[in-house]
């Protein structure tokens, strides 16, 4: 067994509709652990494991835990937690953090899309979410992943394959559902139908908001679908930035807000 | 746990008193209806309520209603009924939450106050089509169901200036319902009793004005929450003497809170406006939402619609066809801009808070990009939040709270 190595750290964790995330950041801003859970029922519960997770891979004990921020649906959920920031001040935050010039960020989560701009300064000019339905979200790849009963993380490599992509027409995730099953019925292949549901996602969240120069994408349906950046590279005609955990960049802005806060006294 | 500590609102005193000239007036329609000895006209909340009140009618505004079953929450289990005969869940939430409470029989008024079993009954309809065109269709539902004749003015829409051929028109269009209200009402019209109903609306108007004035002062006396209650007699009362008593309370409550100092909202910081309808199932939920984060809604287009500055009994008709038409709502969103910008400036507005109200496209008004039009002009941030005036199937209340939480962070940004 290591032995512990004491220092102080921040933890963020960010308690999303899909996934909890949870991370560790010493006084340097390093990410020195993390841990990534579904978030279930019991949110409670899911946010300790995923921090007993997290400082056991960051080799420290909660004795060295500084402060604590929450953010996320179930930032008040969080018994451990000493504040609360929302998600859209988490992401940009934690974006800023890797990538210090004005920036669009497009964060896609498992029920819901944002889209941030950040000055050169790393504030806020304006965010938008999407409306109330799963268009272009991760419920919205789940939902075809079942339909099309393909694993999640087969999907992004069907698509990859796809020589000559489906577009589906419609807003509504039941509608473009029944678009699937024609196009299956039709005889159409899979990774071209795929690459479709993929195309859907891009435009949904290029419909929500106009982009600035730089554009950074995160969120866990990026780390687990990065040929969704590709597309919306090819869309917008340049390179789009991804921090090296876009799953994380919530919980890592959540412990950078930690330790903006005045440090509480360990006794 | 990081549960934040609720901070306390402040209670208007003059409400109690409010409750009672409310109260009172739903009695005596109730009375009338059962009674029959005073003729009941049904009016739109800005039509010609003056020239009704002259003639001698009761007036009962089936908006108010639709706000009633909106507070009270009911209205989301009576939109099916209308929606089951075709009223489509896309118009008018107040139109069927109203027809949808009609048809199961049930009314917020009968849980409000004891023995008030329905709405009163109508002897007339009379709309006019400065809001919407819903008006009309719920009027001529009812005229249908009821068979009561639906008497209307038809308002030129969306100019940026209200230009003379216009007022001339709907000045016509209210002389012309003297006749059939007449016939109707048994009472033969009178010029001095019009000019004192026109006397009367003016003076209620010129002070719901002073009380949503008193907002510019900081910190801010009222919320908008509270508006959207206190402005029931200026809504159903104007034209009457008690709206006008009323009034002169509330003002005198919210100076003497200004002359201490006092905000609606403990230690206020952010100062917003908000523009689109309330949200009737949420006023306490949102005004809770905003205080616990220092944020006072104090100015609002909806509140202030009911101030009328046009009213002059010396030329009761004209001007009572230039305040029905010098509405937000009729207006293109040049001039809705300009209003606007006046709002922020007058009210010393932080950030200015957008309701989408899915069914109601006439005071939705960040959808033809007003928004991004008024931040790049006074460089004021602005939220669209997506809801409805009545129909809560329409709400994500996390979505809302996260993105009110989210902007209140961005306007604490701006200040540092």
């Amino acid at each position: 067994m290591n032995k512990m190595n004491s220092q102080p750290v921040f933890v963020g964790i960010d308690v999303g509709a899909s996934m909890t995330k949870v991370a560790v950041i010493d006084a340097d801003k390093n990410l020195v652990g993390h841990h990534v859970k579904k978030s279930g029922t019991d949110f409670t519960a899911t946010a300790d494991f995923c921090l007993e997770a997290s400082l056991k891979m960051a080799n420290v004990e909660g004795k060295d835990i500084v402060r604590t921020v929450s953010t996320g649906y179930g930032r008040k959920n969080v018994p451990f937690a000493n504040d609360t920031v929302t998600e859209i001040g988490c992401h940009a935050k934690g974006c800023f953090h890797y990538f210090p010039i004005p920036i669009t960020i497009i964060d896609i989560g498992g029920q819901d899309n944002k889209i941030i701009k950040l000055d050169e300064s790393g504030r806020r000019s304006s965010f938008k979410m999407n409306r109330k339905c799963a268009a272009g979200t991760g419920a919205f790849l789940e939902e075809m992943s079942a339909r099309l009963d393909i694993p999640l993380e087969k999907m992004d490599g069907l698509a990859r394959q796809s020589e000559k992509m489906i577009k589906l027409g419609s807003f509504c995730t039941v509608f473009s559902a029944t678009e699937v099953l024609e196009n299956i019925r039709n005889g159409k292949k899979l990774p071209d139908i795929i690459k479709g549901v993929f195309f859907s996602v891009v435009n949904r969240i290029m419909e929500m908001d106009s982009l600035t120069e730089k554009v950074v994408m995160t969120g866990g349906v990026v780390a687990h679908n990065p040929y969704l950046v590709n597309m919306m590279e090819e869309m917008i005609g340049r390179e789009i930035l991804v921090p090296v955990y876009p799953q994380l960049s919530g919980a890592i802005g959540a412990a950078l807000h930690a330790m903006e806060k005045e440090p509480i006294n360990i006794t | 746990m990081t549960e934040e500590k609720k901070v306390v609102r402040k209670k208007i005193e003059a409400t109690s008193t409010m409750n009672k000239y409310m109260a009172d007036y739903f009695y005596e329609l109730n009375r009338a209806s059962k009674s029959g000895d005073r003729k009941i006209a049904w009016c739109t909340s800005v039509g010609p309520a003056e020239l009704l009140l002259s003639m001698g009618f009761l007036v009962y505004y089936p908006e108010n209603h639709g706000a009633l079953l909106g507070t009270s929450r009911m209205s989301t289990e009576v939109i099916p009924n209308a929606n089951v005969i075709g009223y489509s869940p896309d118009i008018c939430s107040y139109l069927t939450a109203d027809i949808g409470a009609y048809l199961k029989g049930v009314t917020p008024l009968s849980k409000a106050f004891d023995g008030i079993e329905s709405v009163p009954k109508p002897d007339v309809l009379v709309y006019n089509t400065n809001q919407c065109r819903d008006v009309k269709d719920w009027f001529g539902w009812y005229s249908r169901e009821l068979n009561v004749p639906s008497l209307g003015i038809h308002t030129h829409r969306n100019p940026t200036d209200i230009e003379e051929n216009v007022v001339s028109s709907i000045t016509q269009q209210i002389r012309d319902l003297v006749e059939p209200l007449e016939k109707i009402s048994g009472n033969k019209f009178d010029l001095e009793k019009l000019k004192k109903v026109v006397a009367l609306s003016r003076e209620c108007s010129e002070l719901w004005k002073e009380v949503l004035q008193t907002a510019s002062t900081n910190p801010s006396p009222l919320t908008f929450f509270d508006g959207t209650i206190h402005m029931g007699p200026a809504v159903v009362l104007r034209g009457t003497q008690q709206a006008v008593d009323y009034y002169k309370i509330l003002l005198k409550e919210l100076k003497e809170r200004v002359k201490n100092k006092e905000g609606a909202v403990e230690d206020e910081k952010f100062r917003i406006y908000w523009e689109g309808m309330p949200v009737w199932g949420r006023l306490r939920a949102h005004s809770e939402l905003f205080a616990n984060l220092k944020a006072c809604v104090l100015a609002s287009t909806y509140c202030n619609s009911w101030i009328f500055t046009d009213f002059n009994p010396e030329d009761p008709f004209t001007s009572m066809a230039k305040a029905y038409s010098e509405l937000f709502i009729v207006k293109s969103d040049e001039a809705k801009e300009k209003y606007m910008k006046r709002m922020i400036d007058f009210f010393k507005i932080d950030g200015v808070i957008y309701h989408d109200a899915k069914t109601c496209p006439n005071n939705s008004n960040n959808r033809y990009g007003m928004p991004q039009r008024l931040e790049k002009e006074t460089g004021i941030p602005s939220l669209v939040i997506n809801g409805d005036l009545n129909d809560l199937r329409l709400i994500s209340d996390d979505q809302t709270k996260t993105n009110v939480e989210a902007f209140i962070e961005q306007l604490e940004e701006n200040k540092r």
